[in-house]
């Protein structure tokens, strides 16, 4: 288990002060000056040491992304900008939540070192617009850092000017998706672009922007402060460092909680979690990373280690580990139905495969729930949710068929079981 | 501009700070939040003359305010009660009871989904993720989350603010943030 003083988030539960002095007291901008001091390059060279890959869902080597961002040498004149992405819409995902209220400085603190590191005088912190506490407690954060000289002009006595601002959204799982977000963020409806030109290239207002997740963010001046080798010390080679998990559902004490990568899926839940409600043998299935990552059931849970590659060997994925737990008593097609409601709500309507496809793909999950339906139609919507998958701008409809193909891969029987059954067969007249 | 609504005094300095964070001519950024301050004071919806406003505002053109104003959840094209329930039914909240919920907002607001109430004290509507799921089923009204609820703990909520009072907010159990029920298993080490 993770030792606490290898926590990067150690007000991760709001039981200290949230406030400019806590997060000192915590040692949060404690000589930001010198990890600014290390120049550009190195920064970034640190950071791409440390294995660090992006916390929002898609698992991008964050160094890597940062190097995309124009060079001193090749400065058109046109501003940087990093974009928080702090609209944290995923179904099962709430840590950037508590970063936000509990640690908000963490994430300041990162803007104006990442910010640096890729030439970059602004922030836009976007935050989804109903966590709205979460807004205000930045707001403060944000406030104070000013007021200290922190950040603004000649940001920590480094010579470097830095503003950060907070943009609050108005509800729309789409403007999670990197380019939905900047078109939100300039005032029109959170529909994704066509990439390229990715926003390293042309981003918000047309200028170099990089757009990163809250915890990606919030944990870069720790990891510069105690060395990259100290991050890429936890978990397993290419899955390296410490990590927020969401665990929901059926398990006995749900709760945010950060471990180390790869730890055992099995021992995250029962360290943490208190043990599926039931018990371990009353699992039924786990949603590992958030409502996009397609179900695994049991027998895959009981030895599975939580990290990319190991999730994406068993054609899942960890997306924003977020765990979502099911026991026995869960009518998982019903679970999986109302996914599948959430994506039609949440299709911007922009490409067809979309638009239509989501509502198509939960029209017929209403019927598999009730098994109002023919065998036949479970290759079909299997065969239809591959024909969606990789059509699109973006990644939203990939996320809402996902779950459908899972629930297809491990639950097949019991599909099946429904649609005989309401037909009044009898298992032995259904096995011929 | 719309002579029957106008930004008031803390709302019209709100509404310049909020422009102030947008780099020049690129004003359109503060469509969003303008839209939120504007609901805020014509009192929970957007009517057409206020969005009139906005755009106005802003410089805009009307149909692209709209086309923001009705493609984001949070603004309200028709009037809302004073309690705008929404009640989170995704996975995480429905695994955890989120239906019990909507019974218990049945019961003591009389209001189906979609539904006010007719003193016009409640609106109770289902929504999509929160993003609160380790303290579910959950609830927001207004700008308030109420976390870890029960039937019977949410009937309290409602009963409370029906009488006009204001309730707690949060977690209904006392658990601070999302901490595991009974104590944290985490950032127990002294000075952690």
């Amino acid at each position: 288990m993770l030792r606490d003083e290898d926590r990067i988030f150690k007000n991760l539960y709001g039981r200290d002060d949230w406030g400019l002095k806590g997060a000192r007291r915590r040692g949060i901008w404690d000589n930001t000056k010198a990890l600014l001091e290390l120049g550009r390059e190195k920064l970034v060279e640190e950071v791409k040491a440390s294995g660090l890959r992006g916390r929002g869902g898609a698992g991008f080597p964050t160094g890597v992304k940062w190097s995309f961002m124009p060079p001193e040498e090749r400065r058109d004149g046109r501003p940087h900008y990093l974009v928080v992405n702090a609209d944290e819409s995923e179904p099962g995902t709430c840590k950037d939540r508590e970063i936000l209220r509990y640690d908000p400085h963490t994430l300041v603190e990162g803007c104006l070192v990442g910010g640096f590191a890729m030439g970059a005088n602004a922030a836009y912190i976007y935050v989804r617009g109903e966590f709205f506490s979460e807004a205000s407690n930045l707001q403060v954060a944000i406030d104070e850092a000013y007021e200290a000289g922190l950040i603004g002009k000649n940001a920590c006595g480094s010579g470097w000017d830095f503003d950060v601002y907070l943009h609050r959204g108005a509800g729309a799982y789409i403007c999670g998706e990197e380019t939905a977000l900047l078109e939100s963020l300039e005032g029109k409806k959170g529909q994704p672009r066509l990439k390229p030109p990715f926003p390293a290239a042309c981003g918000l207002y047309g200028c170099p922007t990089t757009v990163n997740n809250v915890e990606t963010v919030a944990v870069v001046p720790t990891i510069l402060r105690r060395g990259s080798s100290w991050f890429a010390g936890f978990g397993r080679e290419n899955n390296t460092g410490t990590k927020i998990f969401s665990i929901s559902g059926h398990v006995n004490n749900p709760c945010n909680v950060e471990e180390e990568m790869s730890i055992p899926l099995k021992e995250l839940i029962e360290k943490h979690a208190g043990g599926v409600r039931g018990g371990w043998d009353n699992l039924l299935a786990v949603i590992p990373g958030g409502s996009s990552t397609p179900c695994l059931s049991k027998n895959i849970c009981d030895t599975i280690l939580m990290d990319f590659d190991s999730l994406r060997e068993h054609n899942t994925g960890l997306g924003t580990a977020a765990v979502i737990v099911m026991d026995k008593s869960t009518d998982v097609v019903e679970a999986i139905a109302r996914l599948s409601h959430f994506y039609r709500h949440e299709s911007c309507g922009q490409c067809t495969p979309c638009r239509e496809g989501m509502g198509w793909v939960y029209r017929v999950m209403t019927r598999m729930v009730t098994g109002d339906a023919e065998i036949e139609e479970i290759d079909m919507l299997w065969d239809v949710t591959k024909q969606i998958e990789g059509h699109t701008i973006c990644a939203l409809a990939d996320g809402g068929v996902w779950p459908v193909q899972g629930l297809i891969r491990h639950f097949r029987p019991e599909l099946e079981r429904r649609i005989h059954e309401r037909k009044g067969m009898t298992p032995a007249q259904a096995a011929e | 501009m719309s002579d029957s609504f106008a930004f008031k005094d803390v709302f019209e300095a709100r509404a310049q700070t909020i422009i102030a964070r947008y780099p020049e001519g690129r004003q359109q950024s503060a469509v969003i939040p303008l839209l939120d301050l504007a609901q805020r004071q014509a009192g929970g919806w957007l009517p057409a003359d206020v969005i009139e406003y906005v755009a106005e505002y802003l410089g805009m053109p009307r149909i692209r305010v709209l086309e923001v104003a009705s493609f984001y959840s949070m603004f309200n094209l028709e009037p809302v009660g004073e309690n705008f329930v929404q009640l989170c039914r995704t996975t995480p909240c429905w695994l955890r009871g989120s239906d019990d919920l909507r019974a218990a907002a049945k019961d003591v607001t009389g209001c189906g989904l979609g539904e006010t109430s007719a003193d016009g004290k409640f609106t109770v509507v289902e929504v999509e993720c929160l993003g609160a799921c380790c303290n579910a089923p959950m609830v927001q009204i207004n700008d308030d989350y109420y976390e870890d609820l029960t039937a019977e703990s949410f009937k309290e909520v409602l009963e409370s603010l029906k009488r006009g009072e204001k309730p707690e907010t949060g977690s209904r159990t006392g658990r601070s943030g999302s901490e595991p029920e009974g104590g944290p298993t985490s950032l127990t080490a002294e000075g952690a």
